[in-house]
């Protein structure tokens, strides 16, 4: 009878050792956190035209200082824009409503994160607010297409005709 | 000699079916089992707790050659910092799972593997058999339930002291800066990964456990029959680990 | 219930194993309240009846009855439902060995039975107590002679009060003392718990002390029946031998083989 005793105490240590350390390696190696032991959170949504690899877990900061994540990402079939759905802690619960939202790069080839930037109105953006200005991610492909297209235009106006430099296929915005 | 190859491997085809049979029965006779749970908490006992010191052992040293490894690596590329994010990603995704399940094969594997072999050749379990005590009820499905049950918990120990391992050498000895090694893994790690781990371990043990108690429960009722029986254990359960764990890979790609 | 009907009847039973027949067209008839040996050559597939009585194996065709069911078409719980009415002893006492010896004879009360703990400690003291090991009880099966392993599985076979008793092989490797011990108790429980007795041996004199019934199996029948006093008077060739112990005669001695002098020869002259 001793014996099932210490045995169920091992047995019990054990398993309590095991579940911590599954809950140690899902709530504190990742960036998700426990949903139920962070903080008080609401939601805004915000459309873009094009999020660039923006990843749902992106962290969500104003003035520098990260106030939310990103949680969903989804896409509107009707007006064919991207749909952001962020989750801001409540702490941040003065952002007037005409603040905009935009689309930053970490570092020069890190990963994307949403900037916001407040606006000046007096009411502030509440629990499923929309974020109406926004202003899409930066895409290297276009800003690349850009450069060459005023590099060509500007070749052609200061150059004669006889320059015959074969005209760079232009991409499109 | 194409005969005995085509023999060779419709026995081993036959063998896998009576395997997969024998889990089938296994989960069959699960329900009743888990009544008397105090059968299972025993061999939970007998296939986790006791192989703690060996996981946890083997852990710290994992996590901290990665550390090495790893800041070695990580520095030609001048991302030190981002050692958190990978000892983290290699001892939950990889490591973690397949270390621990060979070692639990050569451990606990083989301790269930001799018992039940034992059991076999000295009669125990026609004794059993004859007392109407179904030894399938009795002994089989709680050390199986066990395995399956210990492995996860070893696998997310191993990982959790692996990684302060990791912290120990590379943060410790190394210098990285300690905030950086947890906010990037905290930022670069999600849940996924921690997801794939754990249904590796999950296989793993469902894989270990079932060779082990197979095994023993056929095996040949003499001394010679219950060390190949042992021996057998380890040899399967480590292919058939890393070509689950393979699969997994695949799968959560 | 009829009481005179015997507990074990099995007629022109078939079994096979791999191709090769144990038993062909058996008749045996076992009767209740008697101790009943079963003997022969190594290999006549004495355990293999055994086998078939308790229902771990299944018989190709024929008819097998034990205690009024037919063995045929039992299904798993009835089986272990009727196995609960037997109790087994096996040739090297097959206690559990993580158990006590208290614990071993407690196994059954514990799995079949719902009865306090005081009730399951009499009955398992009482029990020891008529194989004489009650002071053995707190001991280990690693710490048991074999002699003393066999008595405690004895106990343990009796715990749940069975009608039929099997012993396998009973006496193998028991130095006299022990040896007579057990056939004391085979005896005696068989009288006093008013049981059916079943023992597979091959040790003719000593069974023959306590047997009321002899069977003698070879080449898948029986070859003779009857008290232990018919059979050493039995003319049969094959009786003569085996109660004689005589090393040649049905039974040969030489394992089949070429022809002697032939052989000898080859061999000189193969390099």
């Amino acid at each position: 009878m001793r014996k099932s005793r210490t045995l169920n105490l091992g047995t019990g240590s054990f398993v309590l050792l095991g579940f911590a350390a599954l809950f140690f390696l899902t709530t504190q190696t990742t960036s998700r956190g426990l949903a139920i032991f962070g903080p008080a959170r609401y939601e805004l949504t915000a459309k873009f035209d094009n999020i660039g690899d923006l990843k749902v877990g992106a962290p969500v900061s104003m003035s520098g200082v990260e106030i939310g994540r990103v949680a969903k990402i989804d896409f509107d079939s009707n007006d064919y824009k991207a749909v952001v759905l962020l989750r801001v802690n409540e702490r941040y619960n003065k952002i007037p409503t005409d603040s905009d939202a935009s689309i930053y790069t970490q570092g020069l080839l890190g990963g994307k994160f949403i900037g916001l930037t407040a606006g000046g109105a007096d009411t502030y953006l509440k629990d499923k607010g929309q974020i109406d200005f926004t202003q899409s991610a930066f895409v290297l492909e276009n800003l690349i297409g850009q450069v060459l297209a005023n590099f060509t235009k500007s070749k052609a106006d200061s150059t004669s005709p006889e320059a015959a430099d074969p005209k760079p296929t232009e991409k499109t915005k | 000699m194409f005969a005995e190859l085509w023999e060779s491997f419709t026995d081993a085809l036959e063998d896998l079916g009576s395997v997969i049979h024998f889990l089938f029965r296994l989960i069959v006779n699960t329900p009743p089992v888990l009544l008397r749970f105090s059968l299972i908490s025993q061999q939970i006992f007998n296939s986790g707790a006791l192989s703690l010191v060996i996981i946890m052992l083997s852990g710290l040293f994992v996590g901290m050659v990665l550390g090495l490894q790893g800041f070695q690596l990580l520095q030609r590329f001048g991302s030190e910092e981002a050692l958190g994010t990978a000892a983290t990603i290699g001892l939950v995704k990889e490591l973690g799972p397949v270390v621990t399940a060979l070692l639990f094969a050569g451990r606990a594997g083989t301790a269930l593997a001799s018992e039940l072999g034992l059991m076999r050749a000295t009669d125990q379990l026609s004794a059993m058999e004859m007392m109407a005590v179904d030894p399938i009820r009795r002994v089989v499905v709680p050390r199986f339930l066990g395995g399956v049950i210990a492995m996860p918990l070893l696998a997310a120990i191993f990982s959790v002291i692996g990684i302060y391992g990791a912290q120990l050498v590379g943060v410790q000895i190394m210098g990285v800066d300690s905030g950086s090694f947890w906010s990037q893994m905290r930022s670069a790690v999600g849940l996924t990964d921690v997801t794939e781990g754990i249904a590796k371990s999950l296989a793993f043990g469902v894989a270990c456990s079932l060779i082990a108690v197979y095994q023993g429960y056929y095996a040949t009722p003499t001394a010679e029959g219950v060390g190949r029986a042992t021996t057998s254990t380890v040899v399967t359960s480590a292919v058939v680990i890393l070509f689950l764990d393979y699969l997994i890979t695949a799968a959560f790609l | 219930m009829n009481q005179r009907a015997p507990i074990v009847d099995i007629r022109n039973l078939d079994y096979a194993v791999n191709g090769r027949p144990v038993f062909a067209g058996l008749d045996i008839q076992i009767q209740r309240g008697k101790v009943t040996a079963v003997m022969g050559p190594s290999g006549t597939g004495k355990t293999t009846l055994l086998r078939l009585i308790t229902g771990q194996v299944s018989a190709d065709s024929g008819d097998i009855q034990v205690a009024g069911q037919d063995m045929r078409v039992l299904s798993r719980t009835e089986l272990y439902v009727l196995r609960r009415r037997m109790g087994m002893l096996f040739q090297n006492g097959a206690l559990l060995t993580d158990f006590s010896v208290f614990e071993n004879v407690a196994f059954p009360l514990r799995e079949h039975t719902d009865l306090t703990e005081r009730l399951i400690r009499q009955l398992v003291l009482t029990k020891l107590q008529a194989v004489g090991l009650r002071g053995a009880a707190e001991l280990m099966p690693a710490e048991l002679s074999g002699g003393m392993s066999r008595r405690v599985a004895l106990a343990r076979a009796i715990v749940m009060d069975p009608e039929l008793l099997i012993y396998d092989e009973p006496f193998v490797g028991l130095d006299p003392i022990s040896l007579g011990v057990i056939l004391r108790l085979i005896r005696r429980l068989n009288d006093t718990l008013g049981i059916t007795s079943i023992v597979v041996s091959h040790d003719v004199q000593e069974i023959s002390t306590v047997a009321d019934q002899v069977f003698l199996l070879s080449g898948g029948k029986v070859v003779a029946g009857g008290t232990p006093q018919e059979l050493k008077t039995n003319p049969t060739e094959i009786v003569k031998q085996f109660i004689g112990g005589l090393p040649d005669g049905p039974v040969p001695f030489h394992f089949p083989a070429a022809d002697y002098f032939s052989e000898l020869m080859s061999r000189s002259e193969d390099h």
